[in-house]
């Protein structure tokens, strides 16, 4: 675990919950996959629970997100409430999107979910403007987009990061570099040696961290964020992680080097810091189990109430198209 | 414009720039949620190319009216970023053939968001372009793209045609609550016309019978409103009557004004500047002969410019663009179905 200075224990277990909490949803979503009870479209986030996690932990329910397709982190980790996550998933009418978005859109202002895009590097120049409306009104909310390395090499993120930085945007980039884009490696397709140095281009700081560091991630972020907020502009954080299952639920992988995911996986970070905080006694095995089976139970919950919510009426084809329903 | 009457008292006419001007003076006077952002807007850029936006950062501050990097999909990305929170931002996107570079916010993001959130997140935002033949600028700077967003659901297409029409539809935008596409053409910018009143709005999806007829319904918007009544004028000189319908917005489409026009003349045209393959002129045509195939008396033409980019050698250009001429054809094709029958 990083040098950097250790948040309070709240924070700690807070940030502890997030991670487990997207661990255990993921092996849910892979699990009722395969079980044929909700198909759905799967980009597993797993192994990179710690970023969004050490950056919500930093966030206030107002400030607001705009994330992406691999997402289901980032959208738990900033409080979208399962069981509306769930019937989204499920294609339901009670889902967030009354089923109308799905995996790859789902949407909940309530919590700060604002966007969830299946464009690569979409959701950068959008979260602009989410902080220039903040700007404008000198609110002091931040929003942060998140994307994957692979979206530093579409010009979307040179735009967004251009216009953000000429006009001190309260934005934060979070590029969660987890080595592929697709099936190609990083080195394959980026000339940057890291994404971090990207920042420089544009006048802002650009910082590498371990994205699988809790300690190390809280920090990164806590001062990107703060940066933010005191209206001195936007910051480029390059976390890096691994992703455990592919691109999409269901490749086979065999472009990766079986020893690289091997090794990622032997290095997952949501065990790793439970242990952590276990061996520092910030919080005992026991409470642990007992947050954790909570959190099952609640995932079991959300997933059921799912398979038994209602579908949408076929008339949610003419609403929502525009503010005003189309006539039959 | 022809249509004012001779017996109307003089009013000091006003320009198509100064129409558009006035509509966002009002819109940012009235309501702080309205931003402006776009390349050159603000006054030290010279408040756009042709100076529309002058006056508006100095009125309303830097923070309102923004000169923006020349980066359309930050521009637009922005703008549906402040939108979804709650402000009224209106985009410039220079030309539209521009707006080919943004056109992922455009068609995946401002389209969409309202739908794929189930109503959560609507996107209030107005893309102003401006486009059109006539001034050598080649191929990429006169585009017509109306067909594009229209067959885009969740994207409202508006072009007016004349000053009035122009100020009346542009706050009409900006108070809807939907992404609306605003085209100006490059052409109309030099035009004059009666002046507005002051803030009064011209609703969208209603359609103006500019000129009410009786043998052929001519469906015009935008730039081919003026050679509409060209020649609807000169047809109506040989006991033709024409009646000419200003759709003011593309989509979505005022049918009911259109589809009761035809089921009355029994004929139609479309016309339009963008070319005319798979054009907003071939749906329209569509809908009359799926509503009204049991009325008509012949096959409903359409006018639009030839199957090639925007040539740039002027007797190309002329060649190009399709006008009071071409429409005038048109019509009389649809009254020979008559005198064959």
């Amino acid at each position: 675990m990083s040098s950097a200075p250790i948040p309070d224990r709240a924070i700690l277990v807070d940030m502890y919950r997030k991670m487990t909490t997207i661990k255990q949803n993921d092996e849910k979503s892979r699990a009722i996959i395969l079980s044929g009870k909700i198909p759905m479209v799967y980009y597993s986030p797993r192994g990179q629970e710690c970023i969004p996690a050490a950056v919500s932990v930093n966030l206030t329910p107002e400030d607001n997100i705009c994330t992406i397709y691999r997402g289901t982190h980032d959208m738990i980790a900033k409080g979208v409430p399962l069981k509306d996550l769930w019937a989204e998933l499920a294609g339901r009418a009670t889902g967030t999107c009354k089923g109308k978005g799905g995996p790859m859109h789902i949407t909940h202002p309530a919590s700060g979910v604002l966007v969830t895009t299946g464009i690569v590097g979409s959701s950068l120049p959008i979260a602009n403007g989410v902080a220039l409306a903040s700007q404008i009104r000198g609110d002091k909310r931040v929003a942060v987009a998140y994307f994957g390395d692979a979206a530093s090499n579409i010009g979307a993120f040179h735009e967004a990061l251009n216009m953000a930085a000429v006009w001190k945007l309260p934005v934060i980039f979070v590029c969660q570099n987890n080595r592929y884009g697709e099936h190609t490696k990083y080195e394959k397709t980026t000339a940057a040696k890291q994404i971090a140095d990207r920042g420089a281009a544009y006048s802002m700081p650009g910082v590498r961290v371990d994205g699988n560091d809790p300690v190390a991630m809280y920090n990164v972020a806590k001062t990107a964020i703060d940066r933010a907020r005191a209206g001195e502009g936007p910051t480029l954080i390059e976390a890096m992680t691994f992703r455990f299952y592919g691109h999409v639920f269901g490749d086979a992988d065999k472009y990766m080097d079986p020893g690289e995911k091997k090794a990622a996986m032997a290095a997952d970070p949501v065990p790793r810091y439970r242990q952590w905080l276990i061996d520092n006694g910030h919080i005992t095995a026991g409470e642990l189990e007992t947050m954790e089976k909570q959190i099952d139970a609640e995932l079991t919950e959300a997933i059921e109430a799912a398979i038994d919510a209602p579908w949408p009426e076929v008339s949610e084809l003419r609403k929502d198209v525009f503010a005003e329903e189309i006539a039959a | 414009m022809t249509t004012e009457s001779p017996s109307k008292p003089a009013v000091k006419k006003i320009g198509m720039i100064q129409a558009l001007n006035m509509a966002l003076h009002e819109a940012m006077s009235k309501d702080e949620r309205v931003i402006v952002l776009g390349e050159d807007v603000a006054d030290p850029e010279e408040g756009g190319i042709v100076g529309v936006t002058k006056g508006l950062s100095t009125a309303y501050g830097d923070l309102r009216c923004r000169s923006t990097p020349i980066s359309e999909q930050a521009i637009v990305g922005a703008a549906i970023g402040a939108a979804i929170v709650g402000m009224k931002p209106i985009a410039e996107i220079m030309l539209m053939n521009f707006t080919t570079v943004a056109m992922d916010m455009i068609v995946n993001h401002a389209a969409k968001l309202r739908f794929m959130s189930g109503g959560q997140t609507g996107v209030p935002l107005v893309i102003r372009t401006a486009t059109g033949a006539g001034l050598s600028v080649g191929g990429q700077h006169a585009d017509y793209y109306e067909a594009w967003f229209a067959h885009t659901p969740g994207i409202k297409v508006v072009m007016a045609s004349t000053p009035a029409d122009a100020y009346g539809l542009l706050l009409s935008a900006i108070d809807d609550p939907d992404p609306v596409i605003f085209v100006e053409n490059t052409l109309l910018y030099f035009s004059q016309g009666e002046p507005p009143e002051p803030g009064k709005r011209v609703p969208l999806s209603v359609a103006n019978v500019v000129k009410p007829g009786s043998d052929v319904s001519l469906v015009c918007y935008g730039s081919h409103v003026a050679p509409s009544l060209a020649a609807a004028g000169k047809l109506e000189a040989e006991g033709i009557s024409v009646e000419v319908i200003d759709l003011r917005t593309i989509s979505p489409w005022d049918r009911k004004t259109v589809l009761a026009s035809v089921a009355k003349t029994g004929r139609a045209v479309i016309t339009h500047e963008a070319v005319k393959p798979f054009g907003v002129g071939a749906e329209i045509s569509s809908v009359i002969h799926e509503e009204l195939f049991d009325k008509l008396k012949g096959p409903v033409q359409r006018v639009g410019a030839p199957y090639c980019p925007v040539p740039y050698s002027k007797p190309l250009e002329v060649a190009f663009m399709q006008g009071a001429e071409a429409i005038e054809a048109a019509v009389r094709k649809t009254l020979q179905a008559r005198a064959a029958a």
